[in-house]
């Protein structure tokens, strides 16, 4: 997975939450990912198609996602409500429409779908190409896992192999 | 939540009425909790393009803010066929996906204007001034022509 297709996520992650938060963030851990995703806490999936194709994913333990709905609705909200997975899914769907909006003025035309909350507790195993890059956002309100598996649509990946020469 | 000067109907001096079209709760709470700070009344939410096209016949509001990526029908398809049926309606589309091409699109099929997600207060309140002044200029003109 090449960086010039994460790179924009990670920014998106970094100005939304700041924004959200009001308060700085930073990357504590940055790994790929080989085995299948494991569910932390409370976990919005959103998939693209089209010149990218994959999936990210947004999770953060109950106590994270609670005081970060909660900050952002301006009222406290009990960590139950679905508010919260709704917060998180809200969540997901900025970063990701802010990121998709920069690779698209790149030159990618993809289709970004309606995030969808995951209940599941592990998710499919990532293959050789579409390897999962998974970072730790540290943010004043708690951590915030961002799991990356995204590929070039094969006709995309060869006109990008040939214009590399 | 910061404070701002209402916003009102020119013609009756009434709360301006909105229908928030967004297929996630919280963003619809958020916007209404935004709304209600510039002085005006929801009237009506909906989650899809679907629903958005029928509340609007039912309850027409004087401003729509719409979401662009939603289930059944998305937004700038739902923006257009109300602009078809009602042409003053004014759709404000507020999205994260906020793209040029996107932008054009829902512009050239009737949307009024395009805020981009996440939504600042401050930016939104300037764009429902300004969607409103065409309300306004059409009163001045009503007033000066009679």
């Amino acid at each position: 997975m090449r960086m010039e297709l994460i790179q924009p996520f990670i920014n998106s992650a970094d100005a939304v939450l700041a924004q959200g938060l009001e308060s700085p963030v930073s990357i504590e851990n940055l790994t790929m990912e080989e085995e299948a995703y494991r569910r932390q806490g409370i976990a919005a999936e959103v998939c693209l198609t089209g010149d990218i194709e994959g999936r990210i994913i947004f999770d953060l333990d109950q106590k994270a996602a609670t005081r970060f709905a909660s900050r952002l609705a301006g009222a406290e909200l009990p960590s139950t409500d679905g508010l919260v997975r709704e917060a998180v899914c809200e969540l997901a769907n900025q970063i990701i429409g802010n990121a998709v909006t920069v690779l698209n003025d790149q030159g990618f035309h993809f289709r970004v779908h309606p995030p969808t909350v995951l209940t599941a507790e592990r998710g499919s195993k990532s293959s050789e190409d579409t390897e999962a890059l998974v970072m730790c956002l540290s943010t004043a309100s708690g951590s915030v896992f961002m799991n990356v598996a995204l590929r070039y649509h094969p006709r995309r990946a060869m006109e990008h192999a040939a214009s590399a020469g | 939540m910061e404070k701002f000067a209402p916003v009102k109907r020119s013609g009756d001096g009434q709360p301006v009425r909105y229908l928030i079209v967004d297929d996630s709760v919280f963003a619809r709470k958020n916007l209404a909790q935004m709304v209600e700070t510039f002085g005006g009344q929801v009237v009506g939410e909906a989650a899809d393009g679907v629903t958005a096209i029928s509340e609007y016949e039912r309850l027409t509001p004087d401003i729509v803010l719409m979401d662009i990526t939603m289930p059944q029908m998305e937004g700038i398809e739902a923006a257009e066929k109300i602009v078809r049926n009602y042409p003053g309606a004014r759709i404000v589309m507020v999205s994260s996906v906020g793209y040029q091409e996107n932008i054009v699109a829902a512009l050239q099929r009737g949307a009024r204007h395009f805020v981009q997600k996440p939504v600042k207060a401050e930016v939104l309140y300037e764009v429902i001034k300004y969607v409103m002044r065409d309300e306004q200029n059409a009163a001045q003109s009503a007033g000066a022509g009679a």
